[in-house]
Parts: structure tokens; C-alpha cells; sequence
């Protein structure tokens, strides 16, 4: 870039940009801060989006049964070999038929990227993924879940389930009160 | 005004007289005393300082800073002084062990030596000689050889090109820095920092108003010079993180490191203090000719002042550095030698040529 100014036309223009940088900064020094204080509003102003993927569930009806048939697409659709099924054949002894039954469905949270193709994969709505995101525990093991063996009601923020506080596009919930 | 020599009258009173001590115990206790005292407001200036950094620094850059130690973080930075005092101090193999020991305390020296001179009230003043500023910028340049012998002794290419990048810097702009200080010089008539404060106790006497367009050009100047000299701000290229992983104190751990943090913002506070000395009036309050209006500013201590104005010179800085990215090392001795140092010079000659004529902003 060939930009020559005078020695005075420099002092100028150097004088012109840093001042417009200060009075950007001094703008933003008064602004509101766009920290999200965490712990301290879990239970107050957290938003958490409800399509945020923080770890798989099954869906359960009124009577908590869940739909899973076992069919084997999320196992397959998985790119980590994040979810493993144990199921087993048996016949219905009233009409005769084989069916497959569902003995263990284990999902290995540490695994998992959190991609949802096993949600897309799945032909019965068996399962989706919630915003349940406080998934720190101290031994892998731990994150090992067996899904059709827990009912889930919504982890350790059962009231973040649909959102949480209320939130609008742009904002930041800074404060650690409801209002 | 309140004068704290009465405070200073009485102690040695009561010490030769009450007491009966002879001169050498007299001396020697009132020398440890202010001592302390020095090394005390050093610690907690440098606490406040790191805090007062870390929240600005929090705020122009849209957090809130540190909130969780203590109430609104303010335990924070205690927090952290403790954590690098229980921390080894690790020395390099093939490190130049005198050299290494001796820098951080050549740069503390350099650090508080000039940290004394500044004027705390009227008659609070502990080290003041008849060429105290001229002294200031004498001791400020130890902290260069402090610097420049972490980065030798350390045995690092990165210490060392960090080390080359302070001196020539802070070589540099003590040039202007001492152009402007003489400029204040020569509208006051002389060195000793009391009595710079001195000639600016009454209505708008502060040499800033006194001296006006030379006086605002070279405290601007002062502030662009200092802010290099405490190797902060845009100027920080002798601990440029990006390419010199910390700079002279890469190889630096505990305490070691500790002091070239405190002297950092103890600088900062150094040149802001002086700043506000020598164009802010010191402890003068703002007087402005109104009898009842000075009589209310007179009774606000002199301390409250100084502290008031210092950490106004020191939030300009601050802001300063948040704002600006670094630059190299062309620019910065461009900015030196073709901009600040002809400017300086100008400003001497100005100021000269206001003083001569009697151009001066005066209200008797």
C-alpha cells in the first residue's frame, strides 16, 4: 500500500485513529457486561436453549413406556459406537410371532459428540436429546447410562427442561435475581 | 492545608526529648519507620493496582472480572500474591546465577527508591532534595539494568531479545520523559519536588492550567513517555506474549516473578504519581479563586488528593492500553525520535519563551 502522507498529515491521521479508538473503548467501559454469571443463577436467570444437546433420553409417555423397539438404527447411525443394545427374541405366546425385545439400551455419555443422527436415525420418536447439560461426574463409569432403566424427570435442573428464564435474541441474562 | 511536618516535629520531639535519645537512635528509628511505612503502601498500592488492572482491564473488554474470591473479587489478587509466595523459585541450569539472583532486586530498588519521592501530603514528603526530579529519573533508569540483566542472566533467546527490546525502549523515551519533567522545571524555578508542588497551591496554579498549551502538550507527551517507560500499554513489546512467551521474566518463578509484576504496576503508579505532581499539583487542591468554594476543597486532605489525581492519571493509562495494540519496535523508536522527542523540544522552547515574557496563567 502506497499511502505517503506528510510528517503533519501523519501526526494527523494519528491523532484522528486513536481518538476513535479511545471513544470506542470509553463506549464500551459503560456498556452493560455480557457475563452470565452461572452458578449463581442456576436457579434464577439461566436460559438454556431447549434445543440444546445435552445428553440423550427416552421419550416416555403418561405411563412411563417408553417406544423403543430395538431396532438397531441409532447402534448403526452412531459414528462413535457412543449407544450399545442388548435385546433378545422372544414370541408372543398368544398370537405366535417373534418379536425383539429390549433387555438393555446402554449409552456411554463420554463418548458421545452430541451430533443427533442417532435422533434422525430413529423410526419410532424414541428418543431426543434435552438441554440437561450439568454432566460432570467423577468417574467415566458414571457416565455410562442405561437408558431404558432410568426415568428421566429432568436432571439436577428439572425447571431448565423448557428454556428456562425467559431470554430474548441479543441479550445477556447478567444477573443473578429473577425479576 | 493540613501539614503533616507538625506529625513529623512531634515524633522526633518525642523521641529526643521525652525520650532522650541520642542522634544515632533517633535517625535510625524514624529511618525504620518510614521505611515500613514505604514498603507497606508499596504492597498495598500494588494489590490495589493489580485489582484496579484486572477489573478496568474486565471492563473494557465486556466481563466483569474476577467476583468470586472474596466480595466482588476483591480477595482476588491476595489470593493470588499467596499462591506465588508458596511457589519454588526455580533457577536455570546454565543461568548466570549472581546476575540472576540480582535483577529482580535491582528492578524492585529502581521501583521503590523512586516510589519514595513522591508527595504524599504537604510536609509528607520523605525523600525530597533540592534536584529531587532530576534524582527520579536518575534512579527510575536502574529498573533498565534490572531488566536487561534478567534477560541476559536467564541464558534464553527470548529473555534476551526481550531484554534488548526494554533497554532501547526505556533509553529512548527517558529522553522525553526528562524534556517534559524540565519543562515543569522551568515554570516552577525548581527541582525539589515539594516546592513544584508548592507553586501550585492557589487559584488555578496547577502548572497544567498554569503553563497551559506547553503544559497540556508536554503532560501529554509525559504520559505517552511514561506509559513506554513502565514498559506497558502499546509499548509492552519487552514482554510481547505472542512472540516472546513472556519476555525478560520467562524464566522467572515465585517471588522472582513476583517482583517484576509488583514493579510493573508500582511503575505505572510511579509515573502516574509523578504526572499528577508535576502538572496536577500534587496535594494542591483545586483552588479557583472563589473564597468559599477553595476553603471546602482546602479542608479535603492533601493525601486524598494526590491518591485521587494519581489514579486518574492511572486510569487514563490504563484505558490507554486496552485501547491500543502493540507496536513494534520501528514504530516505537519512530514514534520516539521523529514525533515525541522534536516535540519535547518544542514544548521546552515554548514553555521558555512563556516563562521569559510572562506569559504564564497567573491569578494573584
Amino acid at each position: 500500500m502506497e499511502n505517503k502522507l506528510s510528517y503533519f498529515g501523519e501526526v494527523r491521521e494519528a491523532l484522528k485513529t486513536l481518538s476513535i479508538g479511545l471513544k470506542t473503548t470509553i463506549k464500551e467501559f459503560f456498556t452493560s457486561k455480557s457475563t452470565e454469571q452461572y452458578p449463581e443463577n442456576r436457579k434464577t436467570t439461566l436460559h438454556i436453549a431447549k434445543r440444546h444437546r445435552g445428553r440423550l433420553v427416552f421419550k416416555r409417555d403418561e405411563n412411563e413406556n417408553y417406544k423403543c423397539v430395538a431396532c438397531l438404527m441409532c447402534e448403526k447411525a452412531c459414528p462413535n459406537g457412543t449407544i450399545r443394545i442388548m435385546h433378545e427374541m422372544i414370541t408372543d405366546p398368544e398370537t405366535g410371532k417373534k418379536k425383539r425385545q429390549l433387555i438393555d439400551y446402554e449409552y456411554d455419555l463420554g463418548d458421545c459428540m452430541f451430533c443427533e443422527l442417532c435422533v434422525n436415525a430413529c423410526n419410532f420418536d424414541a428418543i431426543e436429546f434435552t438441554n440437561d447439560f450439568e454432566n460432570a461426574v467423577f468417574d467415566r463409569s458414571r457416565l455410562i447410562l442405561h437408558l431404558d432403566k432410568e426415568v428421566y424427570r429432568g436432571g439436577s435442573l428439572p425447571e431448565v427442561i423448557e428454556g428456562g428464564a425467559n431470554w430474548e435474541i441479543g441479550t445477556f441474562n447478567t444477573g443473578t435475581k429473577t425479576k | 492545608m493540613f501539614d503533616f511536618s507538625i506529625v513529623a516535629k512531634w515524633f522526633d520531639n518525642l523521641l529526643r526529648v521525652t525520650c532522650g535519645l541520642g542522634d544515632f537512635w533517633v535517625i535510625l528509628i524514624e529511618c525504620v519507620l518510614v521505611g515500613l511505612a514505604i514498603l507497606l503502601a508499596y504492597a498495598l498500592l500494588a494489590i490495589v493496582l493489580i485489582f484496579m488492572e484486572r477489573k478496568v482491564c474486565a471492563y473494557f473488554q465486556c466481563r466483569i472480572g474476577p467476583v468470586r474470591v472474596g466480595w466482588w473479587g476483591t480477595l482476588q489478587v491476595l489470593a493470588d500474591v499467596l499462591k506465588m509466595l508458596v511457589k519454588e523459585i526455580f533457577v536455570v541450569d546454565k543461568a548466570d546465577k549472581l546476575l540472576y539472583y540480582l535483577a529482580p532486586f535491582l528492578v524492585i530498588v529502581a521501583s521503590v527508591g523512586t516510589f519514595s519521592f513522591l508527595p504524599w501530603n504537604k510536609g509528607a514528603e520523605i525523600l525530597d532534595f533540592n534536584v529531587g526530579i532530576f534524582l527520579v529519573t536518575a534512579i527510575s533508569s536502574i529498573g533498565v539494568v534490572g531488566i536487561f540483566i534478567a534477560g541476559w542472566a536467564s541464558n534464553n533467546k527470548y529473555s534476551v531479545l526481550s531484554a534488548m527490546r526494554g533497554a532501547v525502549q526505556m533509553i529512548s523515551y527517558e529522553l522525553s520523559l526528562g524534556l517534559c519533567i524540565i519543562s515543569a522545571v522551568i515554570l516552577t524555578g525548581t527541582m525539589q519536588i515539594s516546592g513544584i508542588v508548592e507553586a501550585q497551591t492557589g487559584p488555578w496554579q496547577w502548572l497544567i492550567f498554569q503553563g497551559h498549551i506547553p503544559a497540556v502538550l508536554a503532560f501529554i507527551v509525559f504520559c505517552v513517555a511514561g506509559n513506554a517507560e513502565a514498559n506497558r500499554g502499546p509499548f509492552d513489546l519487552a514482554e510481547a506474549e505472542s512472540e516472546l512467551t513472556a519476555g525478560y521474566h520467562t524464566e522467572y518463578s515465585g517471588m522472582g516473578f513476583g517482583f517484576y509484576y509488583l514493579a510493573e504496576y508500582l511503575n505505572l503508579f510511579v509515573v502516574s504519581g509523578l504526572a499528577a505532581t508535576v502538572f496536577l499539583g500534587g496535594w494542591a487542591p483545586i483552588n479557583i479563586g472563589i473564597e468559599g468554594f477553595d476553603t471546602v476543597m482546602n479542608y479535603i486532605p492533601g493525601i486524598l488528593w494526590f491518591l485521587g489525581k494519581t489514579f486518574f492519571v492511572v486510569f487514563l493509562l490504563m484505558w490507554i492500553r486496552w485501547t491500543f495494540p502493540r507496536l513494534r519496535v520501528d514504530q516505537i523508536l519512530n514514534l520516539e525520535w521523529k514525533f515525541l522527542m522534536p516535540l519535547s523540544l518544542i514544548i521546552l522552547v515554548l514553555m521558555t519563551i512563556c516563562v521569559a515574557f510572562n506569559w504564564t496563567f497567573t491569578i494573584v
